[in-house]
C-alpha cells in the first residue's frame, strides 16, 4: 500500500491509502474512495473529467501521452504540472505525492 | 411523423444490438443519434482500435463490431436519424411517447430506449465572466458557416487542429483574425502550425502566444477581448466575434430535463429490466447507473435483451411473451 493526498475542490487535503500492486490508475482509485469524478470515457484520455493537478511530487509520475497532452492543452483551465488521473498508474514512486482535484464535478 | 415501436436514442453498439433483440419479438425500431453516423463513440473516436472483450471474438477494430452489428440488424429493417439531437421527450395520455429533434423531425413510439454512451459531445467553454451573455451575440463555439465572418474582426482562442484550421481560413476573408493559444507552440499538424506562423509573419493574422482570455467587454454584443499574459501583462483588442475552440466535452444534454434520476450524469434504472423511473422509458449501456455498474459494451448487450422482454408489455399488451432460442427459431426478418 502506498499513501498519497488529495485536495478537493473546496480545499480539503485527505490522505487517501491505495495498493501499488494492482494495476490501478489514479482515476479508479480517487472514484473508488467517492471523490467527485466523472471520468465519462471510463479512462480512455478523451474526456479530461479526471483532470488534477500534481501539487507535489510530479517526478514520480511518468511523461505523459501524446493523447493526454493533447486533451490538457485543450482545456479552458490547464496548469503546468496538470495530468488525467487515468493515465497515471499508482505505484510506490507515488508516495507522498499530493493532487488537487480539477475535472468538472457536475 | 414517424411511427414505431421503439424509438432507441443512442446508435452505439448497445442500441444497435438492442434493434435485434427487439426484432426476435417482433418489435420495430427507429434510432435517432447526434453523430452523423451509427457507431457512436466506437466508430467516432476509436474505429481502429482493437477491442479484446467482445464474447467470441478474441478482437476485433471498434469499426468492425460496428458494421457486424449493422449486418445482425438488417433483417429487421430499423430505421435512422442521424445528426440530431433528441431535444424534448413528451409522454402522451395513451402512454405512448413523441419525441422531437433540434431539427423538428417528430417520432411517435410506445417506448423508449436511451442508448446514449457517455451523452452528446459539447463545446468546452473557457472560465469567463459574462460569457453566457454574449453567446449568440459575439461568442461562438463553432464555425458553421463562415461567411458569418467575412469583413469582421475575429479572435480564435486555442491550440488545436480546429484553432490552427480556422485561423487559417479565416484569414482569407476576415477583415483581422487574432489568435490566441496559452502556449508558444501548437499541438496540431506540424503543416498547418507552420503555415500559422506563416501568415502572422506575413502581417496576415495577429498571434498572441503565451497567452489565456481574461475578460470579455461589450454593451450587448461582443466589442472586445482582454488577454493576459504570463508576466500578467494585459492586451485589449477590438473584435466582433469570439470562437473558443478548447475541444469537446461529452455532456447528458437535454437527457437531464426529461424528468428521469439522475445521479452523476448517469439514468438510475430498475436491474430487472433497465427500466427508468418513467414508466416506459428505458436505459442501457454505458449511460444508465446501478450498484455493481460496469461500462462494458458485454454489459450493454446484456441489459438490451432484458430491456426487450420487459418493453414487449407496452408493444404488444395483450399477448403474452413466450422465450424462443434463435437456434430453434431462427431469426425471422421482417
Amino acid at each position: 500500500m502506498i499513501k498519497f493526498e488529495v485536495e478537493d475542490h473546496d480545499g480539503n487535503r485527505q490522505v487517501v491509502e491505495a495498493p501499488d500492486d494492482m494495476g490501478l490508475s489514479l482515476m479508479e482509485v480517487l472514484k473508488a474512495s467517492e471523490y467527485p469524478i466523472l471520468a465519462t470515457c471510463g479512462g480512455m484520455a478523451l474526456c479530461a473529467t479526471c483532470h488534477v493537478e500534481v501539487l507535489d511530487g510530479k517526478d514520480g509520475l511518468g511523461e505523459a501521452t501524446d493523447a493526454e497532452l493533447d486533451q490538457l492543452e485543450n482545456l479552458p483551465e490547464y496548469y503546468p504540472t496538470s495530468r488525467l488521473a487515468c493515465q497515471i498508474r499508482i505505484g510506490d514512486l507515488l508516495e507522498g505525492a499530493v493532487f488537487k482535484l480539477r475535472g468538472e464535478d457536475n | 411523423m414517424i411511427n414505431t415501436d421503439i424509438c432507441i436514442i443512442g446508435a452505439g453498439p448497445v442500441g444497435l444490438f438492442a434493434v435485434f433483440e427487439a426484432g426476435l419479438l417482433k418489435m420495430r425500431c427507429h434510432l435517432i443519434d447526434a453523430l452523423p453516423q451509427v457507431g457512436g463513440q466506437l466508430s467516432e473516436i476509436y474505429p481502429q482500435k482493437p477491442i479484446y472483450d467482445i464474447p467470441g471474438f478474441p478482437d476485433i477494430k471498434a469499426q468492425e463490431l460496428v458494421d457486424n452489428l449493422m449486418k445482425q440488424i438488417a433483417p429487421f429493417n430499423p430505421t435512422f436519424t442521424l445528426g440530431e439531437r433528441v431535444d424534448h421527450l413528451t409522454k402522451k395520455e395513451d402512454g405512448s411517447f413523441t419525441l422531437t429533434t433540434n431539427e423538428k423531425t417528430k417520432v411517435n413510439a410506445k417506448v423508449v430506449v436511451i442508448a446514449g454512451g457517455l451523452g452528446c459531445f459539447e463545446p468546452r467553454k473557457p472560465a469567463l465572466e459574462k460569457l453566457e451573455h454574449f453567446e449568440g451575440k459575439g461568442v461562438a463555439y463553432m464555425v458553421k458557416d463562415p461567411e458569418k465572418f467575412r469583413d469582421k474582426k475575429v479572435v480564435l482562442a486555442g491550440g488545436g487542429d480546429s484553432a490552427l484550421d480556422w485561423a487559417i481560413y479565416l484569414a482569407k476573408i476576415a477583415k483581422r483574425v487574432t489568435l490566441v493559444h496559452r502556449n508558444e507552440t501548437f499541438r496540431g499538424a506540424p503543416d498547418s502550425a507552420a503555415k500559422v506562423f506563416d501568415l502572422a509573419n506575413n502581417g496576415k493574422i495577429d498571434l498572441i502566444l503565451s497567452s489565456d482570455l481574461k475578460q470579455l467587454g461589450g454593451n450587448g454584443h461582443l466589442e472586445s477581448v482582454t488577454m493576459v499574459n504570463k508576466k500578467k501583462e494585459e492586451l485589449t483588442v477590438d473584435t466582433d466575434y469570439l470562437i473558443p475552440l478548447f475541444g469537446l466535452s461529452p455532456k447528458l444534454g437535454p437527457i437531464a430535463n426529461w424528468g428521469l434520476n439522475i445521479d452523476k450524469s448517469a439514468i438510475e434504472v430498475d436491474t430487472t429490466d433497465y427500466s427508468t423511473n418513467v414508466e416506459g422509458v428505458y436505459a442501457i449501456g454505458d449511460i444508465n447507473t446501478y450498484t455493481g455498474k460496469l461500462k462494458l459494451i458485454l454489459c450493454g448487450f446484456h441489459e438490451a435483451a432484458l430491456m426487450c422482454q420487459s418493453a414487449f408489455k407496452y408493444v404488444y399488451p395483450d399477448q403474452k411473451l413466450s422465450f424462443k432460442y434463435t437456434t430453434v427459431n431462427g431469426v425471422n426478418a421482417f
